[in-house]
């Protein structure tokens, strides 16, 4: 029931330095070829990518290497974009979402996702969390106050929220706001969770207790975030990919990528030399 | 998905159930449904115009348009009738810049007022009325001209008319004032904090700051407020009615009785000129001329709005 209760039977399992190379679990996502123009710029340049369940998957680059853009493909976001092209494929459980039959709020329920600016519904606490359940047709009150604890809980945000449930939630600090909308997303109990620089609107305490967070839901959830702070995608990753220039330069497991890269320009990155 | 295994129920699942229950695709009606409520203002819009046009081509059938453009005189009434629409135009201009010479100092001035020097208690007090201001029938506007105001100008200027320009001219500016003043301070609030501290940190004082980067800032959204506020003044109706007169004439004199096209057009309406008259043409042919006044100034006010707007 509790998700305290159950995380507290696992070994902390969030370091890679007893690790040589991470065992692959299942795939969630798997980019094949896939090619993105924002009108006549070439945004992505032949990706390919597997992702997998239950492990956290760090995207790291320079500002304009398309990490943000790959992210808002997962789900699909990017349509929102206009006069946006692609070719190419990206399965989610075996199944091309790019397949304009795959139905995107089906693929959006199950895929949720954490922005770069908290951006809680101007409601109270609880109905932010309760939003996502009450539009796909959840009304019983019980289980929605249920949901509220779970998710709240599961966000690490509850015992700072749990008797103010109903007041409106940018009375938040940034931190809290942004931990409610992981708590507003974790309530529909996604499968896969997006984050897009969840933290570079954050204070250095936030981003702690946020990067703790994420690897507390990694034991629930896949989770896939992009960051421009590689000590932060060192720190919570299990394997990262390197973007530049709309290209993926490197992707191995975060171990090797942050002590022994392969290639000179991801070496270069992670060391400082640009970006 | 350890969660879910513990779990006695599971959203995902209770989200799947619901689903199948969906019938009707409201996502598929509804653009459709609100298509059809933006088409009926379209069809509307369409309407009136081709009616202005029909009746207005039907009044140019009987009377030339080039006398009706040029002649000096607006005597439908005569026994030998002389359509020419400049006195009416004349009038109505007179009235729009009498209440522009009322209206723009004093709501820049409030506008200015309201968003760079009032605290938030003063601001509390007089936004509101300035809003009851702007909610006034004009109907009673029309007889706090003719009554109060026309008697207190005729102390001032005992040479007035009882039915003249200046005082339905005044009080046209005080009924758009508040037009101005509201979306002026809209403009100039929405000018960036960052812009003003910008200012401020090269030591400039509060007025010049103000003068010199938050007004030429705003300078779009403050024009196109004054001229969608003549564009009302144009088409205000009721209280040169009232206080006007109706007495069409070309004189620039404003204490005279005057005629604006809109006061025509509710002396004829509420006449007795017969379907199909000549007189009753000629309202269509002063509404269109009306309507052509008051076009032009909404597409120079989103023009104005669009062309200097500032990017911030």
């Amino acid at each position: 029931m509790n998700m305290t209760l159950m995380r507290e039977n696992e070994s902390p399992a969030n370091g890679f330095e007893n690790v040589e190379s991470v065992p692959f679990s299942e795939k969630v996502y798997e980019t094949s070829n896939l090619n993105l123009w924002y009108g006549e710029n070439h945004a992505l340049k032949n990706i390919n990518l597997d992702m997998h369940q239950n492990e956290v998957t760090a995207i790291i680059g320079p500002s304009g290497c398309g990490k943000s853009t790959y992210i808002k493909t997962l789900n699909r976001m990017i349509e929102l974009v206009p006069d946006v092209k692609t070719t190419g494929q990206i399965k989610y459980r075996n199944r091309n979402i790019l397949d304009q039959s795959y139905k995107v709020e089906d693929l959006r329920t199950q895929v949720g996702m954490v922005f770069q600016k908290p951006n809680p519904f101007p409601k109270s606490i609880y109905d932010n969390v309760v939003y996502g359940p009450r539009i796909h047709g959840i009304k019983n009150k019980k289980v929605l106050d249920e949901i509220v604890e779970k998710s709240l809980k599961g966000a690490a945000i509850w015992d700072e929220v749990k008797d103010r449930l109903h007041e409106n939630a940018y009375g938040l600090s940034g931190g809290q706001q942004q931990r409610l909308c992981i708590a507003r997303c974790l309530a529909i109990e996604p499968d896969v969770i997006l984050m897009d620089e969840p933290t570079s609107a954050l204070d250095p305490i936030s981003t702690l207790k946020i990067e703790e967070l994420v690897q507390e839901l990694k034991k629930d959830f896949s989770i896939i975030i992009v960051t421009h702070n590689m000590q932060q995608a060192a720190r919570i990753s299990d394997r990262t990919a390197f973007f530049l220039n709309g290209e993926v330069i490197e992707y191995s497991d975060t171990n090797t990528i942050f002590s022994n890269p392969n290639d000179k320009r991801t070496e270069d990155y992670i060391t400082g030399r640009f970006g | 998905m350890e969660l879910r295994k513990t779990e006695t129920y599971s959203v995902q699942q209770m989200i799947l159930e619901k689903k199948s229950k969906k019938k009707i695709n409201m996502e598929k009606v509804m653009p459709k449904l609100l298509f059809l409520m933006a088409a009926i203002s379209v069809f509307t819009t369409i309407g009136i115009i081709l009616t202005l046009i029909f009746e207005t081509f039907i009044f140019f059938d009987r009377v030339s348009i080039v006398k009706f453009l040029t002649e000096a005189k607006w005597l439908p009434f005569a026994s030998t009738p002389s359509y020419g629409i400049m006195p009416l135009v004349i009038g109505t201009l007179k009235i729009t810049v009498i209440a522009a010479v009322v209206a723009v100092p004093i709501g820049l001035a409030t506008a200015i007022f309201l968003s760079e020097y009032a605290s938030e208690k003063t601001r509390r007090i007089i936004k509101p009325i300035l809003e009851v201001l702007a909610g006034i029938p004009t109907i009673v506007y029309g007889f706090f001209a003719l009554t109060f105001v026309t008697p207190v100008l005729r102390d001032l200027f005992p040479s007035l008319d009882m039915f003249n320009a200046l005082s339905p001219g005044i009080v046209v500016g005080i009924m758009i004032m508040p037009m101005i003043a509201s979306l002026s301070e809209d403009a100039l609030v929405s000018v960036p904090k960052s812009i003003r501290e910008g200012a401020y940190a090269l030591g400039a004082t509060k007025l010049e700051t103000t003068i010199k980067v938050v007004l030429p800032a705003a300078i779009s959204g403050i024009v196109a407020s004054i001229v969608l506020a003549l564009s009302r003044a144009i088409g205000e109706t009721m209280i040169v009615s009232v206080a006007g007169g109706s007495t069409p004439n070309m004189s620039m004199d404003v204490t005279s009785s005057i005629q604006t096209m809109t006061a025509y057009i509710v002396q004829v309406s509420s006449g007795d000129a017969g379907y199909g008259t000549t007189i009753y043409y000629s309202i269509y042919a002063v509404g269109m001329t009306l309507f052509v006044f008051t076009l032009i100034m909404n597409l120079l006010a989103q023009f104005i709005s669009r062309k200097f707007r500032e990017e911030y």
